[in-house]
């Protein structure tokens, strides 16, 4: 189980004048204090883990924003920014002395641009929300974390959220161009703007992926991209998976950089079409779903030649997708894949590392042998064109063993992708779920460099505390 | 000034001599000058130090696996043998680093860290990100000697806070690069520039905005005036370039279709590979203006409001101009006055944008702000960042603004 910074007893002794200083600045609703109204706040997308704060603040506008964390900085109270709570970290997680600052009504389109391709919205839209508000003009908004029909951006550029496409469209840090953010003391700040590279130091950044521990995110200001003439996707199903894995390596060498290039071992592809129906061959060890855009003709040459790669890597079956509801179909078994376990498991945690791809089959196989050595499942599902490994280990949350069990086979994986060069999360981030493995890939003088960094933004450590950090005071 | 910093210039063999020497620069708190091998001094603010730490020595390429996109080289490593090496697997570095050597009259070759440290985009960079969106890892060394390193070489990695972002663009002003992975791609098959003649300034940049939001993949988007056109081989008088790579096929087809798109701006001519090679390395590097006299500012706005500021700088000095970036990037060219970089400055904050101030001699460039000033709660943190890597404030002095 996870430990948080005990709680200020003064913040709690003071806790009706605190939310009574908050009542003064918000409207009627926009103040949750009361024990029952607080619970959907106790947990997110991490929901192992659960913690009622002390209250919650709906702002609307970046000056109430403002306003709240300059009173609450005030009164030396804690804060724990939140959007939709879909992180699977554990970003959200509140803590018993903290305020959790939700987002969800910062829910407005400012500005659309398609001559100069950008947007500019309230940290609470939806990710999905600002592709809606541009594609009548044919245009769209790139990282898709699979949470996209809810998370909001505010949270996309705290967490510095990834996606199925981020080979070719990169994650949420580069196709950013400004963002409006409150300092802990509640001044507000204009980072970047509608133009490119700002002189001087790179904040926009520093801030994307600094999980809400430097300042409260607003505003932003997106790239927008004009939607592909149109895209298709194939499978093709290998019988190992170092056999899949040579088949990636072969594909990147190409030339060939597909918009996504996803990995199924055979545990995910069994669970996925028992849950989707999707046609995914069962007699295979892992599998490939490659998806590539453009005109009707380039994408023909394009599966042209990916057919051939594969063909040279002796596939049990090669399916191309020749329209659009067969493209769905293929991802349909993928984009189910967390219902998918969830059928077949009563809890899983969805674990975040990274790989160096040429490594990829001595990994699943280490995961393999944890797996069976501790008795539990686990299904893994794979970014495979940039490194990022979803392994869904499989447990029971109503069995505190199996729970302790999931949670060390979990740290064992992030150790061993660091061990073979990688990282401990490529997308999720650290939140309070990876936060004492930072040592596994940081020495304590980097950790420190960083630590007095979110001093330098905060120096009280009022902002998201007990996450990213392991639990240790910070250096002066 | 430059002869005696040579002679007393640093210039150790590895990192750890690097360490070393930051080390004791710390403990006698004696301001270094952090360079490569010094190409880009000529630009941004002059640096009083005592000593020169080069990285230059540190030199070579540590890791480069094609398969995985993925290059790692020490930091003195020179730019044309990066280039080089990845050339030769068929792969690219995808900021089509600038060369600003002839901009600069600079011979000194640049390195991969100064590439880096400063930020470093072409014409690519509307497209495909700039070198900060392509810097998976960095080793550096901070201002009392540590050796930090942040991100590695995984394409994707939000562990702990992205120094790299922060540490690309910041000129050695809070830790000296040592080592720097990026992610590279393939080299497409085929290039071809769609070229617009005599256009006007918003004209072009409308036509470049048609090209950038069209489904072809436009990788640049640049408008040269017809002051400065003749410059870029293959022009003469005002033009719009609008550049297409991908493979052979597509770049045929995407002309084709590109071609109609944009003919309600005019005639579309179509310039070859090699053409096209030849025009986006004059862009890149800032050709149009090499042989202009004074001073070169880079404006980045949003491209929409390219076109205004070069007619308001025309209007002032008779600016020389080129517009990159879709018409965002506003590269000018003009008397090396104060006059003429606060008629810059205020035509960047007019529209919302940013400067730099890139070329000028030593005396105005130290009197100026070559960058804007941050707001005053931005600039409180920025001092207390900055301090977080350089307590001493030893690293690059005053490289960015005054007193810092």
């Amino acid at each position: 189980m996870i430990t948080q910074l005990p709680p200020r007893q003064d913040v709690l002794a003071r806790r009706d004048a605190i939310v009574a200083g908050l009542r003064r600045l918000l409207p009627p609703d926009g103040v949750i204090a009361e024990k029952l109204l607080l619970k959907p706040y106790e947990t997110d997308g991490l929901t192992a883990y659960r913690q009622v704060p002390l209250a919650v603040v709906l702002p609307e506008t970046t000056a109430q924003v403002a306003a709240i964390m300059a009173f609450l900085h005030r009164e030396g109270v804690r804060v724990v920014p939140r959007g939709a709570g879909t992180s699977l970290s554990g970003g959200a997680l509140p803590m018993q002395d903290a305020v959790v600052l939700g987002l969800m009504r910062m829910n407005r389109i400012l500005e659309i641009d398609t001559a100069d391709r950008l947007a500019v919205v309230q940290a609470g839209v939806t990710n999905i929300g600002i592709t809606q508000a541009v594609q009548a003009e044919g245009f769209f908004y790139a990282p898709d974390p699979s949470s996209q029909l809810a998370c909001m951006i505010g949270g996309n550029v705290n967490m510095n959220a990834g996606g199925a496409h981020c080979l070719r469209y990169g994650v949420t840090a580069n196709n950013l161009l400004g963002l409006k953010i409150v300092t802990v003391d509640g001044q507000v700040i204009e980072l970047g703007g509608a133009h490119l590279d700002a002189a001087g130091y790179d904040w926009l950044g520093l801030l994307t992926g600094s999980e809400g521990q430097l300042a409260i995110v607003t505003e932003v200001t997106v790239r927008i991209l004009r939607s592909p003439e149109g895209a298709r996707a194939m499978l093709a199903a290998f019988r190992a998976n170092e056999v899949a894995g040579a088949c990636v390596a072969s594909i990147i060498a190409s030339g060939i950089i597909p918009v996504a290039l996803e990995f199924m071992d055979r545990p995910a592809i069994h669970a996925c079409e028992a849950f989707a129906h999707a046609g995914y061959p069962l007699d295979a060890e892992a599998m490939l779903i490659i998806e590539v855009e453009g005109s009707p003709a380039e994408q023909d040459e394009l599966l042209g030649r990916l057919r051939d790669i594969c063909a040279r890597h002796d596939p049990i079956s090669v399916k191309v997708s020749s329209s659009v509801a067969e493209s769905a179909a293929i991802w349909k078994g993928r984009k189910g894949a967390f219902g998918a376990v969830g059928r077949i498991s009563p809890d899983y945690l969805c674990m975040d590392g990274v790989i160096p791809t040429s490594r990829l089959a001595e990994v699943l196989r280490r995961i393999g042998e944890m797996s069976a050595e501790r008795g539990l499942q686990v299904a893994n599902i794979f970014h495979a064109g940039d490194g990022n490994l979803h392994p869904l280990i499989m447990f029971d949350a109503n069995d505190p063993d199996s729970f302790a069990r999931a949670e060390r086979f979990g740290a064992d994986v992030l150790t061993l992708c660091v061990e073979v060069g990688g990282c401990l999360t490529g997308e999720h981030g650290v939140g309070v779920e990876k936060r004492d493995l930072m040592g596994v890939q940081f020495t304590a003088t980097e950790l420190d460099q960083q630590r007095r960094i979110k001093s330098a933004f905060d120096p009280g450590w009022l902002l998201n505390p007990s996450k990213v950090f392991p639990l240790q005071p910070a250096p002066a | 000034m430059s002869a005696r910093l040579l002679a007393d210039a640093l210039a150790p063999a590895d990192e750890a001599g690097v360490a070393a020497s930051v080390r004791a620069a710390f403990e006698a708190g004696e301001p270094l000058l952090v360079q490569g091998n010094g190409s880009k001094r000529a630009m941004l603010r002059p640096v009083q130090a005592a000593r020169a730490l080069s990285a230059g020595a540190l030199s070579g390429i540590t890791l480069y696996s094609p398969q995985e996109l993925v290059l790692s080289a020490r930091a003195g490593t020179m730019v044309a043998d990066l280039n080089a090496a990845v050339a030769a697997q068929g792969q690219q570095i995808t900021a089509e680093i600038p060369d600003f050597s002839a901009l600069l009259g600079s011979t000194a070759a640049p390195t991969l860290g100064g590439a880096v440290a400063a930020n470093l985009s072409g014409p690519r960079r509307v497209a495909w990100g700039a070198m900060r969106d392509h810097v998976l890892g960095v080793r550096a060394v901070n201002g009392t000697g540590d050796i930090i390193r942040s991100g590695g070489r995984v394409l994707k990695n939000v562990t702990g806070l992205d120094l790299c972002k922060l540490l690309t663009g910041s000129h050695g002003t809070l830790a000296v690069l040592t080592e720097v992975t990026l992610k590279v791609l393939p080299v497409p098959e085929r290039r071809a520039t769609l070229v617009l003649r005599g256009l006007d300034p918003v004209q072009g940049v409308a036509a470049l905005a048609a090209a950038l939001g069209s489904p072809y993949g436009v990788s640049a988007a640049a408008y040269l005036p017809a002051s400065v056109s003749h410059r870029v081989p293959g022009l003469n008088g005002a033009a719009a370039l609008v550049r297409l790579e991908d493979f052979a096929s597509f770049v045929a087809y995407r002309s084709e279709r590109l071609r109609a798109d944009l003919s309600a701006f005019g005639q579309v001519e179509v310039l070859d590979d090699a053409a096209t090679l030849a025009a986006w390395a004059a862009v890149r590097d800032a050709a149009p203006l090499v042989d202009e006299p004074g001073a070169i500012w880079r404006v980045s706005v949003r491209p929409s409001a390219g076109p205004r500021i070069a007619a308001v700088l025309e209007r002032m000095f008779d600016a020389r101009w080129f517009l990159d970036w879709g018409g965002g990037l506003v590269w000018i060219a003009g008397p090396a006055t104060a006059a003429a970089h606060d008629a810059v400055c205020a035509a960047a904050r007019e529209a919302g944008g940013t400067w730099t101030l890139l070329r000028a001699p030593e005396a105005l460039r130290a009197a100026v702000a070559v960058i804007p000033p941050e707001p005053a709660p931005l600039a409180a943190i920025a001092r207390r960042v900055k301090a977080a890597f350089d307590p001493k404030g030893i690293l690059n002095p005053g490289r960015l603004r005054a007193g810092e």
